[in-house]
């Protein structure tokens, strides 16, 4: 790998991967929590919150970069009073997972929902008459039975943390080792002369994770529905 | 004792249900849309009932003068869909353990039912490899796993080839004479009363038209009209 790669690009590749992945486990909570309330629940408000929700899909991601530039820089609304606690995320790896959360969640809580969606409510009643609680329905039941629909949503909000860009751009910058990641290295590499072999290199990287993500996705997207046998 | 009083208005019907019974096996009969299936999914508090009670032996599930309806889970019912609604992720042997007892790590009752359904070829196997009737043993046993107070079968023969419905009432006949619980079935099928009811409340249109024993039912059940004028109310 360090052959074809340079050290430096195979950092970013490396930095890409763990910020794909922390941002992905992050937000499955809430992703799962919402994702539930808008596929069971009907409350007042329902449609901001999905309005709210598709916000990061429709807006460009520079908007979305510096909007959290605006709330969690280190001037920011929240910025100040986080790093008077010692919370810095602006210019920081941390940050950039905040970035890729925030982009992949509707991919994941859209996933989620309709996975939910999906789930047979009958075998809940079933299960409840049979004393389960809304828990144990919850994790015996609605969970395993959706549980294909949702790691297809995790991929997908993977692959979509991994190619972020705009956002991570804006909010935290281009700092080697920090927050430097694949597409941020690509486009460094596009504005230096004779960078174009490493453009290249580091675009195959990104083409086979994405197409390997979503070659995952549409296996487990299939599993959610070869989960819906006969009850 | 089940004690059934309940009223509830839907869009383009109503439910007006009244009745008692001590019968050890019980029988709704009425055609499609007399409110029997309402009357099951109000006892296990699938429903709420805009009023009325539902008692079993004195005990309240549901009293709307007292606001009290006692949670589906709490309720003791077991119940037999007419679709089976086993889990299809599980195993037939993890369908049968999931009710409240095999919690309690009490699988004494495990070996018994399946012994009485026949289950033991069936226990590693996935709901959707099973056959309707099999799919249908395998759901009494989880129901009566649950140890439940009162088994409430809806229509559990509908749908399955002559073959299987024989199988199923062979075996719901012995449920029966084993007297293990309180047995409430809705059924449309005389023959299938007959078989398996002691007591049989006749309803249509959302109404009890007629309560009597399974002796008079099976007397007058073949006269034209015979639900409305027959019964002994």
């Amino acid at each position: 790998m360090s052959e074809w790669l340079s050290p430096a690009d195979f950092q970013a590749f490396l930095l890409s991967l763990r910020i794909a992945a922390i941002s992905v486990l992050v937000s499955l909570p809430a992703a799962l929590a919402i994702g539930w309330m808008l596929s069971r629940r009907r409350f007042p408000g329902r449609i901001l919150v999905e309005a709210m929700l598709f916000l990061p899909l429709t807006l460009p991601p520079v908007v979305t970069g510096y909007a959290l530039l605006v709330l969690l820089g280190r001037n920011g609304l929240l910025g100040g009073w986080m790093e008077s606690v010692g919370i810095v995320v602006a210019f920081r790896w941390t940050g950039a997972v905040i970035a890729a959360a925030l982009m992949g969640f509707p991919l994941l809580t859209l996933s989620a929902r309709v996975a939910f969606d999906n789930v047979d409510r009958r075998l809940e009643s079933a299960a409840e008459t049979l004393g389960a609680g809304p828990w144990r329905r919850f994790l015996t039941i609605v969970l395993p039975l959706s549980g294909g629909g949702i790691a297809a949503g995790c991929v997908l909000a993977f692959a979509r943390a991994f190619g972020e860009f705009g956002a991570t751009i804006s909010f935290v910058s281009n700092i080697p080792g920090e927050t430097r990641t694949l597409p941020i290295a690509i486009y460094e590499l596009m504005n230096v002369p004779g960078g174009d072999a490493g453009v290249i290199r580091l675009s195959m990287l990104s083409l086979v994770v994405a197409f390997a993500a979503t070659l995952i996705a549409a296996v487990l997207g299939g599993r959610l529905w070869g989960s819906r046998q006969r009850a | 004792m089940l004690e059934v009083a309940i009223s509830h208005r839907y869009d383009d019907a109503s439910l007006d249900i009244s009745f008692c019974s001590e019968a050890r096996s019980i029988a709704l009969f009425g055609d499609s849309g007399a409110g029997k299936t309402s009357v099951l999914d109000a006892i296990a508090g699938l429903l709420r009932p805009d009023a009325g009670r539902i008692a079993l032996d004195g005990k309240a599930w549901f009293d709307g003068a007292l606001s009290l309806s006692v949670p589906v889970r709490k309720r003791a019912v077991g119940y037999v869909f007419q679709d089976g609604r086993l889990f299809p992720h599980m195993s037939v042997h993890a369908n049968l353990l999931y009710g409240p007892r095999s919690r309690q790590g009490d699988h004494d009752g495990l070996e018994e039912i399946v012994d009485l359904l026949a289950l033991a070829p069936l226990l590693t196997r996935r709901p959707a490899t099973l056959s309707g009737g099999e799919r249908q043993r395998v759901a009494i046993g989880r129901a009566l796993l649950a140890s439940p107070r009162i088994l409430l079968l809806d229509e559990p023969l509908t749908g399955l080839h002559h073959e299987a419905r024989l199988e199923v009432l062979e075996h719901l006949r012995r449920l029966r004479r084993r007297q293990i619980v309180t047995m409430l079935l809705v059924s449309h099928q005389p023959i299938e009363v007959q078989a398996l009811a002691d007591e049989v409340i006749l309803l249509g249109d959302g109404l009890v038209l007629g309560q009597c024993d399974v002796e008079t039912f099976a007397r007058d059940s073949p006269r034209p009209n015979w639900h409305v004028t027959s019964v002994p109310a």
